[in-house]
C-alpha cells in the first residue's frame, strides 16, 4: 500500500514534538520534591520541605493572598465587562463596528512591555500605581480580548430560533435575554471567566511596573527571586502556580462538557 | 480578519436603515470606554512623552549609540529564526493532528492547549532547570562522558531560540490545523488515483491548501517575539538583548522615561507595520472559517 511507512514516522514526529510541548516544564515538579540544598538533577530524595518553606515564609503567602485578590477582581471587571462588549458586538448593529473590534482585540498584540510601561506611566500620575485598583484595571484590559472572544463565540453559535421561539410565545426581550439566552451562553461566560483568572494569575511583565515592594503578586516575587536563589522554593512555586491554571483549565473542559451534553439530548 | 466580515455586515445594514444603529450596539459602550481609558489613554501618553520628555531627541539615540540598532537587528533577526523553528515542528505536527481519529487528536491538542495556558514565567524558569551549566542536560552529558566541562546552552542565543520556540509553538500549531482540518481529506487521494506520486500529490495538492494557515501562524508567532521580555531576560545575553529588554532597561533602571518611550514606540510602529504589511498576504478568514460561509 502507497505511504506505509511515511505514517508511523510521522506520528513518531509528531509524538517527539508533543513530548517537546509538555514535558519539558513538568520537570519543576520532580525537582519541588527534592530534599537536596539546591536544584539538582537527579534530585537525591524526596522532601516536602521546600512547599514547607514556602508556606513558612510571608513574603511568599502575602504574595500568594495578594494574586489571589487580584485575579478574582479582575474576573469579575472582565467578565461583565467583556460579556456586554461581545452582546454589543455580535448584536448590534453601528458605524465603524470593524474599528471597536480592532480595539478590543487589541491588548492582545500590542507587546505587553509597552502596555506596561505607557500604564505606569498615567497610573503614576493617577495614584493608581502600586495599588489592588491598579493593577486591577490593567489586567481587566488584558483580559478582556479573551472573555470577548469566548462570550463572542458562544453567542455566534446560538441557535436564534428559539430566541425567536420564545418572542413568539410572549416573553418580552429582557424575558427573552435571562430565561433563554444568558442560561445557552452561560458556559461561555464561564469560559471567559476562567480564561480572564488565568490572565491575571499568571501575568507578570505589567505587574512588575504596577506593584511595590509592600505589593507584589506571586509572578512578580518568583521574577525577583528567580537570578538570585537557587534553592528549590521556586520550583515549589512554580508548582504551584502550573497546579492553579491547570485545575482552572480542568473547570474550563467540565463546563464546556456539560454544555455539549445538555445541548446534545 | 473578523473585521473584514465586520465591515460588510455593517454595509448592508446602512443600506437597509438611514441611521443603521440598534440597542444591542450600546452594550459596547462601558467596554469601548474602558479600553480608551486604561489602555488607549496609557500608549497616547506613552507617545506624547516620547516627544516631550524631554524632546524629540529621545529618538536620536538609535542614530547616536551603535547599541539600539543592533537590538533592532537582533530581534528581528530571533523573530525570523524561532518562525522558522515553529514552522519546521509545527507544521507535521498539525499534519499528523488534523489526519488522526477522534481520540489520538483530542490527546494532541491537548498537549499543546496545555502549554498556551501555562504561566510564561514557569515555562522558561523550566527551561533555566534544563540549561543551565548545572542544569539537568550538562549533568546528565558529563554523567554519561559526552563531554567533562559544561556547555553553553543559556545566557546566549541559543537559549532565547529554544525557549521562544517553545512558548510561541501553539501558536503555530493551532492555525495551521484549524486550516488543515477543513481540507478534504479524499483530496490527496484523488491526486494520487489520477496518477500522482505520493509526495506530488502533497505538495501540488495538500501543501497549497495548508499555506493560508502556515501564514497566519507565522505572522502571529513573528509579531509575538518581536515584543518577547521574560524569556531572552532570562535565558539570553545583555550582549544579545532584545528591544524590550532595552525599554525596562531605561525606565525602571536608567529612569529616562522619554527614552523608554521613544524604543517603545519604535518597537509599537515596527509591530505594527509588519501586522499590516503581513495581513496583506494573510487571510485570517481561512483560519477561522468566516470565508467558507
Amino acid at each position: 500500500m502507497r505511504r506505509d511507512w511515511r505514517r508511523p514516522s510521522l506520528n513518531a514526529v509528531a509524538g517527539v514534538i508533543g513530548f517537546f510541548l509538555v514535558a519539558p516544564t513538568l520537570i519543576v515538579v520532580p525537582m519541588s520534591f527534592s530534599s537536596g540544598q539546591r536544584l539538582e538533577f537527579p534530585p537525591p530524595g524526596f522532601s516536602t520541605r521546600w512547599y514547607a518553606n514556602f508556606f513558612h515564609s510571608s513574603m511568599w503567602t502575602d504574595a500568594a493572598i495578594t494574586s489571589v485578590k487580584v485575579a478574582l477582581l479582575t474576573v469579575l471587571v472582565a467578565t461583565a465587562l467583556g460579556t456586554l462588549t461581545a452582546l454589543g458586538l455580535v448584536r448590534g448593529r453601528f458605524p465603524g463596528k470593524a474599528l471597536v473590534q480592532a480595539l478590543v482585540l487589541s491588548p492582545a498584540i500590542v507587546p505587553v512591555v509597552i502596555v506596561a510601561i505607557g500604564t505606569f506611566f498615567v497610573f503614576i500620575r493617577w495614584r493608581l500605581a502600586g495599588t489592588l485598583t491598579g493593577l486591577v484595571l490593567a489586567h481587566t484590559a488584558l483580559a478582556l480580548p479573551l472573555v470577548v472572544v469566548t462570550v463572542g463565540t458562544s453567542l455566534r453559535t446560538l441557535d436564534r430560533n428559539i430566541e425567536l421561539a420564545a418572542q413568539s410565545l410572549g416573553a418580552g426581550p429582557w424575558r427573552t435575554f435571562w430565561r433563554i439566552t444568558f442560561p445557552l451562553i452561560l458556559p461561555g461566560i464561564i469560559a471567559g471567566a476562567l480564561f480572564a483568572f488565568v490572565t491575571s494569575w499568571d501575568e507578570v511583565v505589567v505587574a512588575i511596573f504596577m506593584t511595590s515592594p509592600l505589593f507584589r503578586t506571586l509572578p512578580v516575587v518568583m521574577w525577583s527571586q528567580v537570578r538570585s536563589e537557587i534553592d528549590p522554593t521556586i520550583a515549589a512555586v512554580a508548582s504551584l502556580l502550573m497546579a492553579i491554571t491547570v485545575l482552572a483549565l480542568v473547570l474550563v473542559v467540565i463546563v464546556r462538557w456539560r454544555a455539549s451534553l445538555r445541548t446534545a439530548t | 480578519m473578523a473585521g473584514a466580515v465586520a465591515v460588510r455586515r455593517s454595509r448592508t445594514g446602512l443600506r437597509r436603515g438611514g441611521l443603521s444603529v440598534n440597542r444591542w450596539a450600546l452594550l459596547v459602550l462601558p467596554g469601548v470606554l474602558f479600553l480608551l481609558a486604561f489602555f488607549g489613554y496609557p500608549l497616547l501618553q506613552m507617545a506624547i512623552k516620547s516627544f516631550n520628555d524631554p524632546s524629540p531627541a529621545n529618538y536620536k539615540i538609535f542614530v547616536d549609540s551603535p547599541v539600539y540598532a543592533r537590538t533592532l537587528e537582533t530581534t528581528f533577526k530571533t523573530a525570523f529564526i524561532v518562525t522558522a523553528a515553529c514552522v519546521l515542528l509545527g507544521y507535521p505536527y498539525a499534519y499528523v493532528m488534523s489526519r488522526a481519529g477522534l481520540r489520538a487528536a483530542a490527546v494532541l491538542g491537548f498537549l499543546v492547549l496545555l502549554p498556551f495556558w501555562l504561566s510564561l514565567l514557569v515555562r522558561t524558569y523550566a527551561w533555566t532547570v534544563w540549561l543551565q551549566d548545572t542544569g539537568v542536560i550538562n549533568t546528565v552529558l558529563q554523567d554519561i562522558g559526552i563531554t567533562n566541562h559544561p556547555l553553553g546552552l543559556i545566557r546566549n542565543t541559543l537559549g532565547v531560540t529554544i525557549g521562544m520556540t517553545h512558548i510561541l509553538l501553539p501558536f503555530m500549531v493551532l492555525p495551521i490545523y484549524a486550516v488543515m482540518r477543513r481540507i478534504d481529506p479524499e483530496l490527496t487521494p484523488a491526486a494520487a488515483s489520477l496518477g500522482a506520486p505520493p509526495f506530488a500529490a502533497f505538495r501540488k495538492v495538500f501543501l497549497p491548501l495548508s499555506l493560508p494557515g502556515v501564514c497566519a501562524g507565522a505572522l502571529l508567532v513573528f509579531v509575538l517575539s518581536l515584543g518577547f521580555y521574560i524569556t531572552p531576560a532570562l535565558l539570553g545575553s545583555p550582549q544579545n538583548a532584545m528591544i524590550s529588554e532595552l525599554i525596562v532597561n531605561q525606565v525602571s533602571e536608567q529612569l529616562q522615561f522619554g527614552v523608554g518611550a521613544a524604543i517603545a514606540m519604535v518597537l509599537l510602529g515596527l509591530t505594527l507595520i509588519v501586522l499590516f504589511v503581513g495581513t496583506r498576504f494573510v487571510r485570517f478568514g481561512a483560519v477561522t472559517g468566516e470565508l467558507d460561509e
